[in-house]
């Protein structure tokens, strides 16, 4: 493991990858704090830009990305009460009355204090428990990684649908549907391209993540434009406040990080969860832990209320590298995006990652050390300009995601008919979400299509067509039992039980 | 008569389905692969019945989280004329070339947008692209086309 922290620390401590991490960070920053701009939408656009590096810079220039675009996400979170990101939702609970009550400062300094000691905790989290899952995982087969896809697809539609389960369901066959077209990976036979051409190849991760993330925000902003549910309330950015802690709210701190980054990274790597449940479970688990008299504080501007979502959000982000990392399935739709992207640099992620490729495996690790730091030493004294990022109007904002959108998809391919497929598909997607049909599940169905038909393949050949597989071996027959489970609670509490919103 | 419009996704996925379960069904496989136990069609087979699975349940299934969306306040005019700008640059950017066309493209959706601050209009398209291009093509050595650069001598 030393000579893997040595081979990592040489990598990522070029100058190239750290003024990439720097550069990650501050327009990942800028981007998660515009509201409505993810970390997918973030990765997303710099896709096109990590074509000229090599697979460890554009990794590191991905995760830099990640990490700003989550804290940018608490940015306006806490100033416009607008979470750029889902994963900072809760961090609106307390840093918005906070910010209303003129420690605006305060309270940005607070999410950055602890979004970097939640990602630097769960970075040595992540640092031992990767290389040992790694080891775990070479055990697993065929059918342990067809039914760990199938459990990692339920998961995220259970996830992140809102009590919409079915509708998550019909994205991620939807997505798979979208891997299908093309070539079969193994007989070269066409499918579903109806003799055209650009089909041959299939369908471009790229266009399918520009069209329902980038392009899609894009329209959706402009579509709600009017829309007064979506409208945000603008707190004054010229008066932010002191940005200094003092030693009462840094005792309440050093008590909430510790547990928030351990809730935080555990759910992280769970596949489908993500630092949007990390961080309410954070938050609620903090809440019943505190004494009665800060409780109170909870909704208010409670410092514990501020710190222990921003902890967790960015430890899961931590987290959801481990099963990318190790096992090479995603565990949330950011890090699907950043594996479509390490396919598209000819690097397979999976227990042999970190054996055939140690400088992508263990620099990654590293630049996530380094990308805290840099985060905080950006962020902090940058807050009271950064913020005024967010008076960017939309008039100039839209044009620009859609430019970089179409870019992407044109340097890639130099094709008319992908820059159509990519605006078809793009304004299904805005009606689909109009309707609250989740986009994330469509992507990491998208991403695992061909490894799922591989591992089918492989399973089904093995067992010479019998559905045998599923149950031949304990762990297969574990991981499909818990899928089952995840779907008929899911279907039976989003149908017959009423989802009341919190 | 009130229609649930996300029954009526539902009812075309489930339609969509159908139609991707009968093309799936008609992939050309090899004559030995025919009878194998997982060839080219046999994923998109499973896929289709999944698809008409989780619609078909959507379809007969109680929908307690209706979906309201107020179509008065959504701007469908400047989306579809952001929508049809995107489609005529995406039509004309091979053509054409990079800057011209992106630099246009630029420019018309700040002004259908609304905007009317004509010098940082100007400044956020030709310049902006201009530096833009600079980065991908000089700095990342990404190749773009531009056939208009290219016949006024500005571009190799």
């Amino acid at each position: 493991m030393i000579e893997g922290i040595i081979i990592g620390l040489k990598t990522a401590l070029t100058l190239q990858n750290i003024l990439m991490v720097m550069l990650g960070c501050f327009f990942g920053t800028i981007i998660g704090m515009l509201p409505g701009l993810g970390p997918m939408t973030a990765i997303a656009l710099m896709i096109p830009i990590t074509y000229g590096f090599d697979p460890a810079t554009g990794l590191i220039l991905m995760a830099g990305v990640y990490y700003g675009a989550v804290f940018g996400g608490s940015t306006s979170s806490i100033l416009l009460n607008a979470p750029g990101v889902p994963g900072t939702v809760a961090t609106s609970f307390d840093g918005y009355p906070m910010a209303q009550q003129g420690k605006a400062g305060k309270a940005l300094a607070i999410a950055a204090w602890s979004s970097f000691a939640g990602g630097t905790l769960s970075a040595i989290y992540l640092l031992f428990m990767a290389p040992s899952l790694s080891k775990v995982s070479l055990s697993f087969r065929s059918p342990d990684y067809f039914a760990l896809m199938i459990l990692g697809l339920t998961a995220i539609a259970a996830f992140s649908s809102k009590g919409q389960f079915l509708k998550a369901m019909m994205m991620v066959v939807l997505g798979l549907m979208l891997a299908s077209v093309g070539q079969d990976s193994l007989s070269d036979i066409t499918r579903f391209t109806f003799n055209n051409m650009n089909l041959t190849d299939g369908i471009s991760f790229v266009l399918v993540v520009m069209a329902t993330f980038a392009m899609n925000e894009a329209l959706t902003i402009i579509l709600k434009r009017n829309d007064p549910t979506s409208a945000v309330k603008q707190v004054s950015l010229t008066e932010l406040g002191s940005i200094k802690i003092n030693k009462e709210e840094r005792t309440k701190m050093y008590k909430t990080i510790p547990r928030s980054s351990v809730i935080g990274f555990l759910i992280g790597v769970l596949p489908g969860a993500g630092a949007t449940i990390a961080s309410f479970l954070a938050y609620g688990m903090e809440r019943n832990i505190v004494n009665d008299e800060e409780k109170e504080k909870f909704g208010k501007g409670s410092v514990n209320g501020l710190s222990a979502p921003e902890t967790a959000n960015n430890a899961a982000c931590s987290g959801s590298f481990v099963p990318m990392l190790t096992l090479g399935i995603p565990g949330s739709g950011t890090t699907a995006v950043m594996l479509g992207a390490l396919l598209g640099f000819g690097v397979q992620p999976g227990p042999r990652l970190y054996m055939t490729n140690p400088e992508i495996f263990w620099s990654i690790i590293m630049s996530m050390y380094i990308g805290m730091v840099i985060l905080l030493i950006l962020n902090l004294p940058l807050i009271p300009y950064i913020a005024r990022i967010l008076a960017v109007p939309k008039n100039y904002l839209i044009p620009l995601i859609l430019f970089f959108s179409i870019t992407g998809i044109y340097v890639m391919s130099f094709n008319n008919f992908d820059i159509y497929l990519m605006i078809g598909i793009a304004i299904v997607a805005t009606f689909m979400r109009l309707y609250d049909f989740p986009m994330p599940p469509l992507i990491l169905a998208f991403v695992l299509g061909g490894l799922m038909e591989e591992n089918l393949r492989r399973s089904l050949l093995l067992s010479n067509g019998s559905w045998e597989f599923l149950w031949d071996r304990t762990l297969t027959a574990c991981i499909l039992l818990t899928t089952i489970l995840i779907v008929v609670w899911h279907i039976y509490k989003t149908t017959f039980k009423k989802v009341t919103p919190k | 008569m009130n229609i649930n419009t996300t029954k009526v996704i539902s009812l075309l996925f489930f339609i969509f389905s159908a139609f991707y379960l009968y093309t799936a069904y008609q992939i050309q496989v090899f004559a030995f692969d025919e009878n194998a136990p997982f060839n080219a069609r046999t994923f998109p087979i499973y896929l289709g019945y999944a698809g008409l699975f989780f619609s078909g349940l959507k379809l007969i299934l109680p929908d307690p989280n209706t979906i309201k969306v107020q179509h008065k306040t959504l701007e469908y005019k400047k989306t579809v004329i952001l929508i049809v700008i995107a489609i005529i640059y995406g039509a004309t950017i091979l053509k054409v070339g990079y800057f011209l066309t992106t630099s246009l493209f630029l420019f018309s959706s700040y002004y259908f947008l609304g905007e009317r601050r004509w010098v940082l209009m100007f400044l956020l398209s030709f310049p902006f692209v201009a530096a833009f291009m600079y980065l991908l093509h000089g700095v990342l050595d990404i190749y773009l086309r531009d056939p208009f650069l290219q016949s006024i001598g500005v571009m190799g």
